[in-house]
């Protein structure tokens, strides 16, 4: 018998039961588009974090004051330390040969005003080099000039949403603020940006890092960028970094340094894990599929036990009857699956009109996998009923009306 | 050409073994048109299903052309079905969901004749049967003797020299009835052998060669071919 015999065959099987086929076809289909739109948004989401980290900057490293505690009794977070991490700490890290930029933060929060406006933000002290290391970008002006770190001065730069609740449309550029007790005059405006994890830098005021250190009357730094001279130095540049505080803390080791390579590696462990797990559970509705694939196969062979008992009669093969069948369970989940696709690209398109800001991306294996699974399952579920309907004793199939 | 020598077939039902069929005879020349008869139950249907390779003897030899078919495998007996063997059912057994050209089509695509080949044979089996008209009608749109005539044409588009016929009027009003079992004696004219099981004693007495069967025995056979 001829292959496309075969497919024709089949296809008019397939076709001469509507009800029964659109049943399977929708069972298959519901499970590929399950995996595939799943996946899609598990891709999504690990995109997305590594896009919010990628925007902190690259090759970072984060030096926290405090050390992070793995032995002994029930311990904060980060283990209480009697020294401060400081702006000469900070300063000092830059005499490494794998560090590039080195921006000293200190966080506070304090009520800023202009005329009659008032507004209670965060005040984020630093120097010109976060600008680099943050990836910022201006939308109007300058960022606060790279002056010697260590002198303040009465500069600050405006987040975007504040400048637009302070001044309105009016010119914000060498106005003069207030921020806490302390006049500052604005010398830039950060573009929008939105969320960068947690810290919305719209809604920051940003000034020299001594200047910040006055207002908030304290010596300590919240904690310190630094960003590695490129990716293979981010390792030393750690080292180095601890050298250098260790030997500025007399001899103490009481930092912690994150690199953000680190931090980036886990999150996408994390979701490569998750968009498994969650392929995985809709692979199950796929399972589920083959099943019903299985039970209407049998229905089908027992139904059509005259058919297949006159297709003996007529010279059919035990061969040919199995290929016939397995061909139209082959059929019906290809079709499922190639509906399933459509139905996940329009759940991916509807998704990206509801989310434009998060990526649904499909992953090409996606697709080839529900693609295969689907036809495999077919064929494995297949399998039991075409066998049956090969094993058919004609003179039984045919004593039946 | 057809020969069986002491078969037996043997059903098990329940804890009886019931013998449908017992140390039958028969031999069979080119081109005979035999009618089995009997009581339902004799074993008309069960000789008729062995000799059509549907089923195999537990015990006996059939040799068909000079070859014993019990030694045949599966396969091998598909393809003998498929090249010597036509069958009419009483139930006509078309597949309701492809038209009568389809049907006809059927043992030509399952040998893997080319699609060109086959459209000249079907055509030719259907004009045959005076069916070109009703081609493209699928089963439920023609009448019974229509369908019997479909079936008669799929039976004989792969040109087989034996017609194993089982009650092929016993569904059918008695005009439909007489055409077909003329269908079935002119294709006889041709030389092919018709074996056909009926319980209608004037369709019997039409046919030149009776067998009588009951309990699983041949009891009377009229002129029985000699020195076959």
């Amino acid at each position: 018998m001829k292959s496309e015999d075969v497919f024709r065959f089949s296809v008019k099987a397939v076709s001469g039961y509507p009800a029964r086929t659109a049943l399977m076809i929708l069972a298959m289909a519901i499970g590929v588009a399950s995996v595939v739109l799943l996946t899609a948004l598990g891709e999504g989401a690990r995109q997305y974090v590594i896009n919010e980290f990628a925007s902190l900057g690259t090759n970072l490293l984060v030096v926290l004051p405090g050390r992070s505690e793995t032995t002994g009794g029930p311990p904060p977070l980060l283990g209480q330390t009697p020294r401060d991490l400081t702006l000469e700490d900070a300063l000092a890290l830059k005499r490494s040969a794998n560090i590039r930029a080195v921006a000293p933060i200190t966080v506070g929060s304090a009520p800023v005003s202009w005329r009659q406006r008032d507004r209670e933000v965060t005040v984020l002290g630093s120097t010109a080099e976060l600008f680099d290391i943050r990836h910022l970008s201006m939308a109007l002006g300058r960022f606060i000039s790279a002056g010697d770190p260590s002198q303040g001065s009465a500069e600050s730069v405006l987040g975007y949403k504040l400048k637009r609740e302070l001044f309105g449309n009016q010119s914000a550029l060498g106005e003069w603020i207030r921020i806490g007790d302390r006049r500052f005059r604005v010398v830039g405006v950060l573009a929008q940006k939105g969320q960068s994890l947690g810290l919305d830098m719209g809604d920051v005021v940003i000034v020299p890092v001594v200047s910040a250190q006055s207002l908030f009357n304290t010596s300590a730094l919240f904690r310190v960028l630094a960003e590695a001279k490129g990716r293979d130095a981010i390792a030393r540049a750690k080292t180095a970094v601890q050298d250098i505080v260790r030997a500025r803390h007399e001899g103490e080791d009481d930092i912690t340094v994150i690199t953000q390579d680190a931090v980036l590696a886990t999150f996408d462990k994390i979701f490569k894990a998750l968009t498994l797990g969650v392929g995985g559970i809709a692979a199950i509705s796929l399972g589920v599929a083959g099943i019903l694939i299985m039970n209407v196969m049998l229905i089908a062979v027992s139904q059509r036990t005259t058919e297949i008992g006159l297709l003996k009669a007529v010279g059919g093969q035990e061969n040919q009857i199995l290929s016939l069948f397995l061909a139209e369970a082959a059929i019906l989940a290809l079709v499922g699956a190639a509906v399933g696709l459509l139905l996940a690209l329009g759940g991916v398109w509807a998704a990206a009109r509801v989310f434009p800001n998060f990526p649904v991306p499909v992953p090409f294996w996606a697709l080839g996998a529900a693609t295969g699974v689907s036809l495999f399952t077919g064929l494995i579920f297949g399998v039991l009923p075409a066998r049956r309907a090969a094993k058919l004793d004609p003179v039984q199939a045919l004593s039946r009306r | 050409m057809i020969h069986l020598a002491g078969i037996e077939r043997v059903f098990q039902v329940g804890d009886e073994a019931v013998h449908a069929l017992s140390h039958v005879n028969l031999s069979v020349a080119a081109g005979e048109h035999i009618a089995i008869m009997g009581p339902s139950g004799s074993g008309k249907s069960t000789l008729l299903n062995i000799i059509g390779l549907l089923d195999r003897p537990d015990k006996g030899s059939y040799q068909l052309d000079d070859v014993d078919t019990t030694e045949l495998s599966d396969q091998e007996q598909a393809e003998v079905r498929s090249h010597k063997i036509g069958f009419i059912f009483q139930f006509f057994h078309l597949v309701p969901r492809l038209t009568a050209a389809e049907n006809v089509e059927l043992p030509l695509m399952l040998a893997g004749m080319d699609p060109e080949e086959r459209k000249t044979r079907v055509q030719g089996a259907l004009k045959a049967l005076g069916l070109s008209e009703r081609a493209r009608h699928r089963p439920d749109q023609l009448s019974g003797g229509q369908r019997q005539r479909v079936a008669i044409a799929r039976a004989t588009v792969m040109e087989p020299h034996i017609i194993l016929a089982d009650e092929p009027t016993g569904n059918l009003d008695r005009a439909s009835g007489h055409e077909v079992v003329q269908i079935l004696e002119d294709l006889n004219e041709k030389g092919i052998a018709i074996i056909m099981v009926t319980h209608d004693p004037d369709l019997g007495r039409r046919a030149a060669r009776r067998i009588q069967m009951v309990d699983g025995q041949i009891s009377e056979d009229t002129g029985v071919a000699t020195n076959l």
